[in-house]
C-alpha cells in the first residue's frame, strides 16, 4: 500500500495571525511550521505501517505551497515519511479551498496513492474542507475527522463523532481519510530522523508538471472572491485576573463575589 | 439567481434544527434574489407529508432521494442532479460535520465557490455575499462569488422560523449514485458512548477541557458543580479521549447549551466549543495559557493553575453557602 500524505505549511502558532488589508490574503510572514493537525496523519500513516495488518510500502509527503513550504516536507520526512512532493508555482497563489482542492487531486493523482490521508484542518484557514474536494475530484470514497483507524485488506474501519454521536463507518480502497487529532498522539522524531531527513529525497513539480489547468487555480481561477474585511461587533471586554497564581486566595475571592454579584452563589 | 437548495440532516424520523434554520435564512435570501429555497433530503424514509412540512420554514419545493444517511458522497451525487436540472445556483447547510463534507464535495462536483463558517448571508446586487468570522473571530470577511455558490452556516448561526410558508411541494428523485459515492458504508450511526447525563436543564455548568490533564481531575469539576448546584459538562477533546460521556460534550458535534453560569476549567475555547456555548450568560474561563482564545469570549476570565484554584473555589463557595 502506498499512503500519500498532505501537509501544508502554516504561521507558528506563536505568531500573531493578520490578513494583510491590501491583498485580503492572511500575512504569511514570519516563523513557520508543519501544521501540527497534520502531524496526527502522519503518526496515523506510521501506525498503519508498524501496525502489521497491511503491508505500507510507501509513504509520501506531500504539499502545496511557496518555495519556503519545503521545510514542513523535511519535517514531515522527518516524521516517517520516506520521500516528499512539493507543488510549487507562482500561478498557484491566492487559491482558495475548490482551487487548492483541485491543484492537490492532480498532483496526488500523479502519485497514485492507495490511501491520501491530511489533517482534520490547517492551523490557519479553518476550512475543515480540502480533505472532501480533494475526494471529489480523485473519485475516491472519503471521510472526515476520523478518530480511529483500521486498516484490513483493501478496507478501512473508521470511526468518527458526527452530529448525533460516533458513526463507524467502512471504507473501500483507495480512498481519503482526515482524521481528528484525537486519534493518536504524534511521536517525536529522533535526533537521527531529523538529520536524515534534508537526505531523504525531495521532488519539485509545477502547475504544469501535472496537468493543472492554470484557469482553475490561483487568484482568478479561484470562485470566491474576499470582497470586505471588517472589524467583528464590540462586545463589552470582560474582566481578568491574571497571574491568579501568585495570590490563588485572592483570586478566589473574587471570583466568588464575581459571581455572588451576580446571585449565581 | 434561480434558487437555492437546502441539505436537510435527519437522523430517526427528525429534522436537524440547524437544517431547519438553514431553510429559513434560504427563504429570506432567495425573496432578495427574486428566487425561492427548496430542500432536499436523501433515505430517511421519510412521509410526504412530513416532508411537505418543512415548507413551513421556507422550502417551496422539497426533493425526495432514496439513498444511504448519514453520509456526504450520495447527497453531493443527489444535489448535484437536482441543482443541475433545476437552474439552481446556491446550496446552503445549516452545518455541522456532514454538512461541512458535502457541500465541499459539491463545490467540486459543480465547480462552485465554497465559504463554510458563514454567520450570515445577504443579496447586493442581486448577487449572494456571505460573512465569514476568520482567525479566531478576529475579523469578518464578506466572500462575494462568482458563479455558482456553496455556503456552510456555522452551527447555530440560522434561527428557524416555521410560520414562512405553507406546505413544500414534494417531488420524488431517483438519482444514480457514483461508484465511489457508495464505497463508504455507514455501519453503525450515533452511537453514545458513556452514560446518559443531562446537561441542557442545568442553570449553571461546569466543563472541563484537556487542561485537566487526566480523566480522575472531572472530580474537580464534578465537586465544583455539587458545591453550586450545576452539572457537569466536557469538550471534544476530552470526550474523543474516553475521559467524560458523548452525552456531556459541548460544540460543533455535541450539544448546544445557554445556562446562567458556564465556567469553564482548562479548555482553550475553539471555534467548535464556542458554538455550543457562546449563548451563555456569564461565562468564566480559567486556564492557564494567557492566550486562549476562551478569554476574548468570557465575561470573567482568570489566568492561572485550575488545579490550585478549581478546589479553593469549591472550599469558599461551600462556606459561603454554609454562612
Amino acid at each position: 500500500m502506498k499512503i500519500a500524505v498532505l501537509v501544508k505549511e502554516v504561521p507558528d502558532a506563536a505568531v500573531e495571525k493578520r490578513i494583510d488589508s491590501g491583498t485580503k490574503r492572511l500575512d504569511r510572514s514570519g516563523e513557520k511550521n508543519l501544521n501540527p493537525f497534520d502531524t496526527h496523519a502522519i503518526e496515523a500513516a506510521m501506525q498503519l505501517r508498524e501496525g502489521g495488518a497491511v503491508q505500507v510500502d510507501e509513504i509520501v509527503a506531500v504539499t502545496m505551497g511557496p518555495e519556503s513550504s519545503k521545510s514542513a516536507l523535511t519535517k514531515a520526512v522527518s516524521l516517517g515519511a520516506d520521500r516528499s512532493v512539493q507543488l510549487t508555482d507562482d500561478g498557484l497563489a491566492g487559491s482558495d479551498v475548490n482551487a487548492t482542492g483541485y491543484a492537490l487531486a492532480k498532483v496526488l493523482e500523479s502519485e497514485s496513492p492507495d490511501l491520501v490521508l491530511l489533517g482534520q484542518q490547517s492551523d490557519d484557514g479553518e476550512c475543515y474542507a480540502v480533505g472532501a474536494v480533494v475526494a471529489d475530484h480523485l473519485k475516491m470514497p472519503s471521510l472526515t475527522q476520523v478518530v480511529k483507524l483500521e486498516a484490513s485488506g483493501d478496507t478501512l474501519t473508521c470511526e468518527r463523532q458526527a452530529e448525533y454521536g460516533y458513526d463507524t463507518v467502512k471504507v473501500t480502497l483507495p480512498a481519503v481519510i482526515s482524521v481528528g487529532d484525537a486519534i493518536n498522539e504524534p511521536r517525536y522524531p529522533s535526533l537521527k530522523a531529523i538529520m536524515g531527513a534534508k537526505k531523504k529525497p525531495l521532488e519539485t513539480k509545477s502547475a504544469g508538471d501535472v496537468g493543472i489547468d492554470a484557469g482553475k487555480v490561483g487568484e482568478s481561477g479561484s470562485k470566491t472572491q474576499v470582497l470586505g474585511l471588517n472589524p467583528p461587533p464590540q462586545k463589552a471586554s470582560g474582566e481578568l485576573i491574571a497571574d491568579a497564581d501568585d495570590d490563588i486566595d485572592g483570586a478566589v475571592a473574587k471570583i466568588v463575589s464575581w459571581l455572588d454579584e451576580r446571585k449565581l452563589i | 439567481m434561480a434558487g437555492i437548495l437546502v441539505y436537510v440532516l435527519a437522523k430517526d424520523g427528525e429534522f436537524n434544527k440547524n437544517s431547519l434554520g438553514a431553510i429559513s435564512e434560504a427563504a429570506k435570501l432567495a425573496g432578495q434574489l427574486g428566487g425561492e429555497a427548496s430542500a432536499i433530503v436523501v433515505g430517511g424514509d421519510f412521509a410526504d407529508d412530513k416532508l411537505a412540512t418543512l415548507g413551513a420554514y421556507g422550502a417551496a419545493k422539497v426533493y425526495k432521494v432514496s439513498g444511504p444517511e448519514g453520509l456526504a458522497q450520495p447527497a453531493v451525487d443527489a444535489m448535484a442532479k437536482v441543482m443541475t436540472d433545476n437552474g439552481l445556483d446556491v446550496a446552503l447547510f445549516g452545518g455541522g460535520l456532514l454538512g461541512l463534507e458535502i457541500g465541499a464535495g459539491l463545490a467540486a462536483r459543480i465547480d462552485a465557490g465554497v465559504t463554510m463558517e458563514a454567520t450570515g448571508a445577504k443579496a447586493d446586487g442581486g448577487k449572494i455575499v456571505v460573512e465569514r468570522p476568520v482567525l479566531q473571530d478576529s475579523q469578518i470577511v464578506d466572500v462575494g462569488f462568482s458563479g455558482k455558490a456553496v455556503v456552510i452556516g456555522r452551527l447555530n448561526s440560522f434561527e428557524p422560523n416555521d410560520g414562512v410558508g405553507a406546505a413544500g411541494a414534494v417531488e420524488t428523485v431517483d438519482v444514480e449514485f457514483n461508484d465511489f459515492s457508495l464505497k463508504a458504508e455507514l455501519v453503525t450511526r450515533g452511537e453514545q458512548r458513556g452514560e446518559d447525563v443531562n446537561i441542557e436543564d442545568a442553570d449553571i455548568l461546569i466543563a472541563g477541557g484537556r487542561g485537566l490533564g487526566e480523566k480522575d481531575k472531572f472530580g474537580l469539576c464534578e465537586d465544583l458543580a455539587g458545591a453550586l448546584g450545576g452539572a457537569v459538562a466536557a469538550t471534544r477533546a476530552v470526550v474523543d479521549a474516553g475521559w467524560y460521556p458523548y452525552a456531556a460534550q459541548i460544540g460543533q458535534t455535541g450539544k448546544t447549551v445557554a445556562p446562567k453560569l458556564y465556567l469553564a476549567a482548562g479548555i482553550s475555547g475553539a471555534i467548535q466549543h464556542k458554538v455550543g456555548m457562546q449563548a451563555s450568560e456569564n461565562i468564566v474561563a480559567i486556564n492557564k495559557d494567557p492566550n486562549a482564545p476562551i478569554f476574548e469570549f468570557s465575561d470573567l476570565g482568570i489566568v492561572g493553575d485550575l488545579h490550585k484554584i478549581v478546589p479553593k473555589l469549591t472550599e469558599a463557595i461551600k462556606a459561603k453557602k454554609g454562612a
